[in-house]
């Protein structure tokens, strides 16, 4: 019933412990994302290192900081499917960047 | 809506489904301000990822090589060259500003009035840092003859898509900072106390604004992770 009632208050407080944490961590991780740079990673661990730390980053902001992980699903979920469709715009233009660079290649150093 | 009806809604996906399927209000219990405040930050995450989406499209489609950021965004300490020290510095003054943001936040929950103010005072100051820091690398990527039509180290694309990106979200953070010192006022007199009436809608302030300017100070930090992890970092 506790929990419930947190949730339906919604200006519910939470303890400064978990802000503290999230702020740490988000330290930390930025602080590893810019080693992959320093130590000059390249190729796939490279990618996949800033995606990871970039992830994380951001799921702590929102979660925490924006107060996602306490909001009612309804709000949660007409926030997050939005995202599928950037993800299918992504795809589309990597494919679509694919086929740019293969034509310029053909004409400008090929010839057609 | 009375606090009893809010107390007995189902949580979770079961909660979710009788909120939209009630024919009533779909986000009970959520401060409209709060719901409009987040579907502008939808609508902005569409706009910050067309850019971003379109820097994507134009790096990887272009024939000649893109500038390395590594060492186009390094800073001279002593005669060493560290790469991305100024963007690294701005990405912590970043953070820092959204933790004082979101203490303020809880504290204005809590009703405490002077320290929810020097958060959101501090928040400002750091978002106001960040902005100088921006000009500074502006003017010197300028000075290196970085244009938004050519540059010295690449890709000619570099220059343009550097410039709208880091601009636009440089406009999201000063307008950020101006509102942010405009609550910190308000909050310093105690409007969200007395419930004094906002000189623009006449309507009753409440410490729920302070969350709504969060959102979208925590909002410009999120879009920063990105900017960061792809344009600078990539």
């Amino acid at each position: 019933m506790d929990e419930t009632q947190n949730k339906a208050q919604d200006n519910s407080t939470h303890k400064i412990g978990i802000y503290l944490w999230i702020w740490g961590l988000l330290f930390v991780l930025s602080f590893f994302s810019y080693m992959v740079d320093w130590f000059a990673f390249q190729g796939l661990l490279r990618w996949s290192l800033i995606l990871f730390f970039m992830f994380l980053k951001a799921g702590l902001i929102m979660a925490f900081f924006m107060h996602l992980f306490w909001e009612r699903y309804a709000l949660v979920n007409v926030l997050l499917w939005p995202m599928t469709a950037i993800a299918c715009f992504i795809a589309l233009m990597a494919a679509e960047a694919q086929y740019t660079v293969f034509t310029r290649l053909l004409y400008f150093f090929i010839g057609g | 809506m009375s606090d009893n009806t809010l107390n007995n809604l189902p949580d979770g996906f079961k909660g979710m489904s009788h909120d939209m399927g009630s024919d009533q209000t779909a986000f009970k219990g959520v401060q409209w301000g709060k719901v409009m405040m987040w579907i502008f930050l939808l609508s902005d995450t569409f706009v910050f990822s067309c850019f971003l989406i379109s820097y994507m499209k134009g790096r990887a489609s272009t024939v000649v090589d893109w500038p390395n950021t590594s060492e186009v965004f390094s800073l001279h300490v002593g005669d060493v060259p560290v790469p991305l020290l100024l963007i690294a510095i701005m990405t912590f003054v970043l953070i820092t500003s959204s933790g004082t943001m979101a203490l303020a936040v809880k504290y204005g929950y809590e009703r405490n009035r002077k320290m929810c103010a020097w958060l959101i005072l501090a928040t400002a100051i750091g978002g106001l840092t960040f902005v100088g820091m921006q000009i500074f690398e502006w003017s010197k990527l300028i000075h290196e003859g970085v244009r938004p039509w050519e540059n010295p180290f690449g890709a000619k694309q570099f220059g343009s898509f550097f410039f709208m990106i880091t601009g636009f979200h440089g406009t999201h953070v000063s307008i950020g900072v101006i509102f942010l010192f405009i609550f910190a006022r308000k909050t310093f007199r105690g409007d969200f106390d007395t419930g004094k009436r906002g000189y623009f809608t006449t309507m009753k302030s409440d410490y729920v604004a302070i969350e709504i300017l969060g959102l979208y100070w925590h909002f410009v930090d999120l879009v920063w992770v990105f900017i960061f992890a792809f344009f600078y970092l990539w």
